[in-house]
């Protein structure tokens, strides 16, 4: 029994760091900075969520209590990945020298990063000038 | 009774504290139990004035299957993904920006849908418009991107619209 649980955690532990490795490779081969925010934000998903299964598991099975704060990381990791990957995106926007390809909203507004009551933007603006 | 509503303004959120650090610290004791309690009171007495309004859920059970389907999604795009980042030439990927409508009006529902875009993979959240109806979405391969918005919302917020309301 204690074999087949050790399979298995190897198994996903091997799966997890190809993930991780393919988020590091996209990294690296994806042309542009919006493309290259995929690779990472999206395969470390799958990398670090198997290796976390991997982690309870392990303690689950064969420590033999239930995993608590494996599972608390879990929920903070799936809370906080996506901020992130927006704050990098919208850094994006806001260096953006045209606007890339962007569309607009389609309701006569605009994107937040763009809109010139943004107040973070308006701040600057004011400091540059 | 009023006082009691100022003392807990959010009673969900106190509740999730205390079974948080209870978990976090890991030792079952009747010191922690009080410290929890003193946190769980504490933190959303202090941070009260940020959160204007109680997040309403219509249906908290569907969120359990909504949590779900994002996971089965999760797994199985970024399998998709890993097949475009290893053998796709990149001068044959053809990524695109795509405006999402949504009709969600809560604020909880719309940073739920912007964050499951976003770990789903081959999408991703990149902004939002001024007034918050409209999520601006960044799609690694899009050869279609009416169809991944069409996608995104009967998958994502149809359901979401279902449990907040």
């Amino acid at each position: 029994m204690t074999m087949v649980v050790e399979y298995i955690v190897a198994a996903l532990l091997v799966i997890g760091g190809l993930f991780g490795l393919v988020g590091s490779y996209g990294l690296l081969r994806l042309k542009d900075r919006m493309q290259r925010l995929h690779a990472p934000t999206k395969a470390t998903t799958v990398g670090v969520g198997t290796a976390l299964i991997a982690l309870a598991f392990e303690v689950w099975l064969i420590q033999g209590r239930f995993a608590w704060r494996e599972a608390l990381v879990a929920v903070f990791f799936f809370a906080t990945a996506p901020l992130s990957a927006i704050y990098l995106s919208k850094a994006h926007l806001f260096t953006a020298i045209r606007r890339d390809g962007v569309p607009p909203p389609g309701n006569g507004d605009d994107w937040a990063s763009f809109s010139p009551d943004h107040p973070e933007e308006a701040e600057d603006d004011s400091g540059r000038d | 009774m009023p006082i009691v509503r100022s003392l807990f303004p959010h009673p969900g959120l106190s509740g999730f504290l205390v079974a948080f650090w209870l978990v976090l610290a890991d030792s079952w004791t009747f010191g922690s139990l009080i410290l929890a309690l003193i946190l769980g009171t504490a933190i959303p007495f202090f941070t009260a004035p940020w959160w204007p309004g109680k997040p309403r859920l219509q249906r908290p059970l569907s969120l359990i299957a909504y949590l779900g389907i994002v996971v089965y999604d999760v797994v199985i795009s970024s399998y998709q993904v890993a097949r475009i980042v290893l053998f796709m030439p990149p001068d044959r990927i053809r990524s695109a920006f795509i405006p999402v409508p949504t009709s969600l009006t809560s604020p909880e529902a719309v940073a739920l849908l912007a964050g499951t875009i976003t770990m789903t993979p081959g999408t991703l959240t990149a902004d939002i418009s001024a007034d918050g109806r409209t999520l601006l979405i960044h799609s690694l391969h899009a050869p279609d991107p009416d169809e991944i918005r069409d996608g995104i919302l009967t998958r994502y917020e149809a359901r979401l619209k279902r449990i907040y309301g």
